[in-house]
């Protein structure tokens, strides 16, 4: 192919509101929190913004707050506005303002996720939302599993993590690795949630949810908002924070769009989005620097290692265990804000800020000479990925 | 899961009804194309492999393989109490088609990866729902 399109766009601007385990604050300012400061972040005024991205569009807890609320509270004059829940997992909001920017829609877009979970209570079927697309009143996929009690998605990802121990003998050391590296990590993070010191052993005597996923392997639900001010990349030598390049986007849906009918019980959808992502570039897996790597459940965040690359198929334990590896100085440095299991479930955005703050420099944690990071974010049928740069790509 | 049935939340859309009402009988059904003759699950309007639109339920024998489950120690949803089985169970005729159940009819920790299971049926109100129990097991 020629030069993928979205290397047309950066990542100008990104910051975070407050973020809580309960906050007791409405979406929306929460999020018109973490825009001001995103705007600002990228030397901008609310007035250069025309674009607006939100990922999923709707209210409540899990949808946090409405595209049209933040152009309407901050009475933006937009181009172009975009949200919804059928993209490649929570980044598709993000892909959707590159893609927008690179063709020239939009030349600034503000791209927010913001997550009521903590304070707002969380999902259950009839809640009237669902981050697998809607499990109350729907006669959808879901309708195979509520009947059984298999309410969460803690119930579908705990059935591949067991799959997944089955053909290759990973194990709860193992997996609890990633949670361990989280909470240690999180410590530096003063936005974090739990930061209080936790060892394997800890984590080994918790108590189970959906066997084998116990409660260290479950990520926090909290409130708080992340924003991105996506700009063509043009814009990269006025962005006073620096702006990062985005060198391509993870998209790909090759698989049945399904959490219990995806043809291998041992990796997921993020399998495709990531190969898909390595198709659009000449970098590779070796040109990573850190990985930010969705850990909504821990099992994910192997799923996502060994979709990416960092291992082969089946040896994402191996690779942990002990989190050398994974560590801030090991070969691919992982969450290093935390993740989800310990700074909260900001739904993929929170590794979408750290990789941005890797980049410039300027996280709690730095990598050293930090100039590709990997983001990958959600589960199941719903993932989507982004190789970034320092600097325009 | 012993004592009272927990409640099952059956929402069938109207290709799925007859998923949820098929075990009146005693047989599981599954819809399947009339000119390819694959199996397709969950039902939809149409073959997803050769298009045609003469599709419509078929009995299944009904056994299958566990192909993994977990042990829930949460109460997801008021009256299933803990610890209770959710499984995907691959059925013989086609282990494509994967079966989100309860393992029943034997003790949690008897439940592998690999192990045989048999429909039954559960009824709760207009709905008979499929659970599974070991290949050969005598009650529920």
């Amino acid at each position: 192919m020629g030069e993928p399109l979205e290397r047309r766009a950066v990542i100008s601007g990104a910051a975070q509101s407050d973020v809580g385990r309960r906050l007791y604050r409405t979406g929306i300012d929460l999020t018109v929190e973490a825009a001001l400061r995103a705007v600002a972040d990228a030397g901008l005024t609310t007035a250069d913004i025309d674009g607006v991205s939100t990922y999923p569009g709707f209210g409540g807890s899990f949808g946090g707050a409405m595209g049209a609320e933040l152009h309407e509270a901050l009475r933006l004059s937009l181009n172009w506005r975009s949200s919804g829940v059928e993209t490649a997992g929570p980044l598709g909001a993000v892909h959707n303002a590159i893609l927008a920017v690179a063709t020239g829609v939009a030349r600034h877009v503000l791209v927010f996720r913001t997550v009521v979970e903590g304070s707002g209570g969380p999902l259950r079927p009839g809640s009237g939302s669902g981050g697998g697309g809607g499990m109350s009143g729907s006669a959808g996929p879901f309708q195979f599993m509520i009947p059984y009690g298999a309410a969460s998605a803690a119930c579908w990802v705990a059935c591949y993590a067991r799959r997944h121990m089955h053909d290759y003998g990973t194990t709860r050391t193992q997996l609890g690795a990633i949670a361990v590296n989280g909470r240690a990590n999180a410590a530096a993070n003063p936005k974090a949630i739990y930061t209080e010191p936790m060892t394997i052993d800890d984590y080994l005597a918790v108590r189970m949810v959906s066997e084998p996923l116990c409660l260290y392997d479950c990520d926090v639900p909290c409130d708080g908002s992340t924003a991105v001010v996506v700009s063509h990349r043009d814009y990269a030598p006025d962005a006073p924070a620096g702006a990062v390049g985005v060198n391509a986007i993870g998209t790909a849906i090759r698989g049945r769009p399904s959490w219990d009918q995806f043809d291998d019980l041992t990796s997921m959808m993020m399998r495709h989005t990531a190969a898909s992502m390595w198709e659009r570039t000449e970098l590779s897996v070796d040109d990573v620097d850190t990985a930010q790597l969705y850990d909504g459940f821990s099992w994910l965040t192997l799923a996502w290692i060994e979709a990416m690359g960092f291992c082969g198929k089946g040896e994402s334990g191996a690779f942990v265990e002990g989190g050398t590896n994974i560590g801030p100085d090991g070969a691919v440095p992982l969450n290093t804000s935390g993740g989800q299991l310990s700074a909260g479930r900001l739904h993929g955005f929170g590794h979408l800020h750290e990789a941005v703050m890797q980049l410039r420099g300027t996280a709690n944690i730095v990598v050293d000479n930090c100039e590709v990071v990997a983001v990958g974010a959600g589960g199941g049928p719903e993932t989507g990925s982004l190789l970034l740069t320092k600097g325009p790509s | 899961m012993s004592g009272d049935s927990p409640p099952r939340f059956v929402l069938a859309s109207p290709e799925s009804e007859f998923y949820w009402r098929s075990g009146a009988d005693g047989r599981l059904r599954i819809q399947r194309c009339g000119d390819c003759g694959r199996w397709i699950h969950p039902p939809g309007p149409a073959c997803p492999f050769c298009h045609s639109r003469r599709i419509g339920p078929e009995p299944v024998a009904g056994t299958g393989t566990v192909a993994t489950y977990t042990v829930n120690h949460k109460e997801w949803i008021p009256g299933f109490t803990p610890p209770y089985v959710f499984a995907f169970v691959e059925l013989d005729e086609d282990p494509t088609v994967r079966i989100g159940t309860n393992i029943v009819g034997c003790k949690i920790d008897e439940v592998e990866i690999g192990m045989r299971v048999e429909v039954l049926f559960e009824e709760s109100g207009e709905w008979h729902v499929p659970l599974f129990r070991p290949t050969g097991a005598r009650e529920h």
